[in-house]
């Protein structure tokens, strides 16, 4: 395989996952799965469970982590750097037009009220993710007790308006749980 | 030239701490925007709207948007960058010289705390937003508002059941599509 061709091909194989497919990371997975896996061939099956298992413990858009895992797989750092631009160019190009005429649409009545009934849905999209998160979670007295002590003080927070800060939440979760595993690992050491 | 470097910066921190997808972004760019006065609750979830209607990456979609209201192309560019970059970079490191560090179990450690964090404040942010949304400010009390009230109630009485106990795959943009009508419907009138 020429080396240029398969920058083009990963710029533009990405290109259209981004194009096409609606809904966020968890929609866009089993697509880069089917296309990159079974039409292309670029990896295996059981390298797309690992880059699955990946972008969950990575930040940023899953979908991001996939295109420069594939892209680095089959032309190294140029590649990477061209299947993530696929992927986020037909994004930047629709939104970026929608933010020019928003505004203006917004001002027609029926746009606008449509909009304040969206709303509603946002909230309960928002809180439907949470309960999908939490039944999957695997829970232990740390966990839910990190759970629930990030949702009352956000919570809390908000409705007295004192302003708690997610990072700042997700920091002191990071650092109380490690704390608990090398504790446990020092009383695990001595006792052996 | 502030403000491009405050776009900079505030998609950077989202882009760094945004573990578990799209919804697990939300509460850190509400964070963001709401801290410099760039969007409302209500412009937000505007936004989220779209950004669920439209194709691509959730967290792109929102970044590109706050970029361009506040900052043109430029401000586009730079937030859209900025979100995606450290995904970028993690990746290739995971790949090129950490490639141990994922089953490392103090990493495993670190992440078995943030997990439920981020699913508590996912939790918060949900309810924050719908109760920002049906209790409006009037003085020190917060007043019902009707209107608000019955989008929601009639939303969460279609969403909730049909995915839970009739267990129907039920696409957020149908709900979104469903919510628009009652809004034309219920404010129109």
């Amino acid at each position: 395989m020429k080396p240029k061709n398969i920058i083009w091909e990963l710029f533009a194989t990405f290109f259209k996952i981004g194009l096409f497919t609606f809904g966020g990371g968890y929609a866009m997975l089993p697509v880069i799965g089917s296309i990159c896996v079974e039409d292309k061939q670029w990896i295996t099956h059981d390298e797309m469970m690992n880059i699955t298992v990946i972008a969950e413990s990575t930040p940023g858009p899953m979908s991001i982590n996939c295109a420069t895992y594939v892209g680095y797989q089959q032309g190294r750092v140029l590649g990477s750097i061209a299947a993530t631009a696929g992927t986020v160019a037909p994004s930047f190009l629709i939104i970026y037009a929608i933010s020019m005429f928003l505004d203006n649409f917004l001002e027609i009545t029926f746009i606008a009220n449509a909009f304040r009934g969206i709303q509603a849905a946002v909230g309960i999209l928002i809180l439907d993710a949470a309960i999908t998160m939490l039944r999957k979670m695997h829970h232990t007295r740390l966990s839910t007790a990190i759970f629930a002590v990030a949702a009352v003080l956000l919570l809390a927070g908000d409705l007295l308006a004192v302003h708690i800060s997610s990072i700042a939440l997700m920091v002191a979760a990071g650092v109380i749980s490690f704390a608990v595993f090398a504790v446990a690992g020092r009383k695990g050491g001595e006792g052996a | 030239m502030r403000i491009y470097l405050e776009l900079f910066l505030g998609f950077l921190q989202v882009g760094c701490f945004s573990f578990g997808g799209a919804y697990a972004a939300i509460p850190l760019i509400r964070d963001v925007v709401i801290a410099y006065g760039w969007l409302d609750d209500e412009a937000l979830s505007y936004m989220i709207a779209i950004s669920e209607s439209t194709p691509g990456p959730i967290m792109v979609n929102l970044a590109t948007y706050v970029g361009s209201s506040q900052g043109g192309l430029l401000g586009a560019f730079l937030a859209t960058f900025a979100v995606i970059f450290p995904a970028f970079v993690i990746i290739l490191l995971v790949l090129v010289i950490l490639k141990t560090l994922l089953k490392n179990p103090a990493f495993q450690a670190v992440l078995g705390g943030l997990k439920p964090c981020v699913i508590g404040i996912i939790l918060a942010t949900g309810l924050n937003m719908s109760i920002g949304y049906i209790f409006a400010p009037s003085g020190e009390m917060a007043v019902l508002q009707v209107k608000p009230f019955i989008i929601t109630a009639l939303l969460a009485a279609i969403w909730f059941p049909v995915k839970y106990l009739r267990k129907k795959k039920f696409s957020p943009l149908t709900l979104i599509a469903i919510a628009a009508c009652l809004g034309v419907v219920v404010y129109g009138l």
